[in-house]
């Protein structure tokens, strides 16, 4: 079980000593989403998340539109059209390109055969507890903590809404929650890893492409579901936040993506920003070195 | 570029032309986003064209905050250097801007907290990784210091502490001008971050600008010559620091050269040198020139600072400016691994 104490975070396991659980996390196979979204309403149902409007965004089955404070599951919908058959000037919904395939079968032009080079992707996404955390990195009052389980969760209580972590993420997972103020995001159902269960987005998958479970067992079995799927021809099958060397050390929760990530709405190369924090710590000393100067030069030229 | 690069271009996200250069492929800014193909992109930059990250939830107080911590930041060194070479006039104005700007920095970023009552937990901890935190106790301390140096300097009360407050005032005053750069450059907007090398000395030169225009605001033409010279190094420097700035950000500078941020850019520029002029060449015989031309100076540093907020939010909008560099990154990484 070495193994679950694996990718090492600044404060886990070290500053939990003989307390520190398994690193626990999420591996979302997108491969075998199916869009159902039983992870987005079992999350709002356990953990309590309000309504946050019933909105009609006209992008597919998608009427969630992103993560939020409100939000903490989102299964993105994308609608893929390959270059084949007949081109259309706007890439649009479907009911556009059915339209389109329609007008090209009465003016004669060879029509789409069914379904060719359309597909789907759905992805169920959350927050990634990063190895290396800008919103816990950021946040001034402590009230980001990382837990025994090596996921990172907003203690309620004590965060006062100074909203750093919003714009820190760089999957833009953290928001705002109005009129409450604070900022809310996944916590892994922290409650339930607690009493020994799994998160309740995870139990209410009915395909199993939410997987929780030891980080360390997750990343094997990803490694085993990625070479399956690109032997089967499967070839853009890739795993998305599994690199420890990337810019935020590796996701706690990683996926299994059909296309690169900004399809999905994820950024391809994500940073902690914090990493560059000594330099910009440099930066401004020599700044303020600069404005003490200045204020010294101004009176090089007398003192009245 | 006519098109704006608000969410209203979310139409185009999905456009591209074949056979493009990695950044623009990426969907990074530039002239070619405007053409419409016959050929769908195969890899799109975003996902319905909506943001990756999330847009700041900060409100106007934090742009007018980086105003008034600028000018008690850099006031309190001018207080104590004007003291110290025997100009009391200057000394004892250049102390009642550093209160003013103290007194009223707290107020603005505790009204812009989510949950204001509980302004206190943001001294629960000093935090290295947070430019917040290590910003709330340079504001605190040098709030504390600066209010004893002010009381000194005014009513005579607090001898001994007074003086620790004008030092100690002066000393912190140049990293609470300047630790706002970083407090914006450690976030995943992309026009901050990639902003971090100049955004201290930009704020730095603004704040200089600031508290030197109002010093000069406030004290006879005679006594008021540091001010002076200090508000035109000042300007010289913010408008320096923007220019380094915007070209070395290229193409991602794009927010400042349209919408709000240009507005506010341009706005601040105009005001900078006007006011910067006006001090220089009239400001030393008539005081109406210098408060007029301190007041421009200080309209020029409010709207520099409110040019690089809203330059933050155009950028976090539009995911090509998050995509884009990202992208590019990762195509250069894989050019120069060995296949």
């Amino acid at each position: 079980m070495a193994d679950g104490y694996s990718l090492e975070t600044h404060a886990w396991p070290g500053s939990y000593g003989e307390e520190a659980q398994p690193r626990m996390g999420f591996f979302t196979d997108t491969s075998v989403c199916i869009g159902c979204k039983a992870c987005e309403v079992a999350c709002k149902e356990w953990n309590g998340v309000p309504e946050d409007g019933l909105t009609f965004t006209a992008q597919s089955y998608d009427n969630t539109g992103g993560l939020g404070a409100d939000t903490w599951r989102h299964v993105a919908f994308v609608e893929q059209r390959r270059p084949l058959g007949v081109q259309d000037a706007r890439p649009g919904a479907l009911v556009q390109d059915a339209a389109l395939s329609q007008l090209a079968e009465e003016a004669g032009l060879p029509p789409q055969a069914d379904g060719e080079g359309l597909r789907w992707l759905m992805s169920s996404d959350v927050c990634k507890h990063c190895t290396h955390a800008a919103c816990l990195d950021v946040c001034p009052t402590g009230a980001l903590f990382r837990t025994e389980y090596g996921t990172v969760v907003v203690q309620e209580d004590v965060c006062n809404g100074c909203g750093y972590c919003i714009p820190a993420c760089p999957f833009g997972v953290l928001d705002q929650r109005e009129r409450d103020g604070r900022a809310w995001k996944c916590t892994l159902c922290y409650d339930r890893l607690k009493d020994g269960e799994e998160p309740a987005c995870a139990k209410a998958c009915p395909t199993d492409s939410i997987q929780f479970g030891e980080l360390a067992e997750l990343r094997e079995r990803a490694q085993g579901r990625v070479h399956e799927l690109q032997r089967s021809g499967e070839t853009e099958a890739r795993l998305y936040g599994e690199d420890p060397g990337d810019g935020v050390g590796g996701f706690g929760a990683f996926f299994l993506l059909l296309d690169e990530p900004e399809v999905y709405g994820l950024p391809p190369d994500p940073v902690v920003t914090t990493r560059d924090l000594p330099g910009m710590y440099a930066t401004m000393a020599m700044a303020a070195g600069a404005v003490a100067a200045g204020i010294v030069a101004a009176f090089a030229g007398g003192r009245r | 570029m006519s098109a704006s690069a608000d969410g209203g271009s979310a139409g185009t996200q999905h456009r591209g032309t074949r056979g493009q250069t990695a950044a623009s492929a990426a969907g990074l800014p530039g002239r070619r986003r405007a053409e419409v193909t016959m050929v769908p992109d195969a890899r799109p930059s975003s996902y319905y064209g909506r943001p990756i990250i999330k847009d700041p939830v900060w409100t106007w107080e934090i742009p007018v905050y980086f105003f008034s911590g600028g000018v008690a930041g850099a006031s309190g060194g001018l207080g104590l250097a004007a003291e110290v070479l025997g100009n009391q006039r200057l000394a004892r104005r250049a102390w009642t801007s550093a209160l003013a700007g103290a007194l009223a920095s707290p107020v603005l970023l505790i009204s812009d907290l989510g949950r204001p009552a509980r302004f206190l937990n943001m001294l629960r901890m000093v935090k290295l990784t947070s430019p917040m935190s290590v910003g709330s106790w340079v504001l605190t301390l040098s709030g504390g210091c600066t209010t004893l140096a002010a009381a000194r300097s005014w009513l005579g009360w607090f001898p001994r502490l007074g003086a620790v407050g004008k030092l100690g005032a002066a000393a912190l005053g140049p990293f609470l001008a300047t630790y706002t750069g970083v407090l914006l450059s450690d976030t995943a907007v992309p026009v901050w971050h990639e902003g971090r090398r100049e955004l201290p000395f930009a704020f730095g030169g603004s704040a200089m600008a600031s508290a030197g225009a109002a010093a000069s605001v406030l004290t006879p033409v005679a006594d008021a010559g540091p001010a002076r010279r200090l508000a035109v190094a000042g300007v010289v420097l913010e408008g320096a620091a923007m220019e380094v700035m915007e070209r070395r950000l290229g193409e991602l500078a794009e927010p400042y050269r349209s919408g709000e941020g240009r507005r506010y850019a341009r706005a601040s520029r105009a005001l900078n040198a006007l006011g910067a002029a006006t001090l220089a060449l009239a400001g030393r015989r008539r005081r109406a020139a210098a408060v007029a031309g301190g007041a421009a100076v200080m309209a020029g540093a409010l709207c520099e600072r409110w040019a690089v907020f809203r330059a933050g939010f155009q950028s976090a909008r539009d995911p090509r400016y998050t995509v884009g560099p990202q992208r590019e990154r990762l195509e250069q990484r894989c050019a120069a691994a060995p296949a």
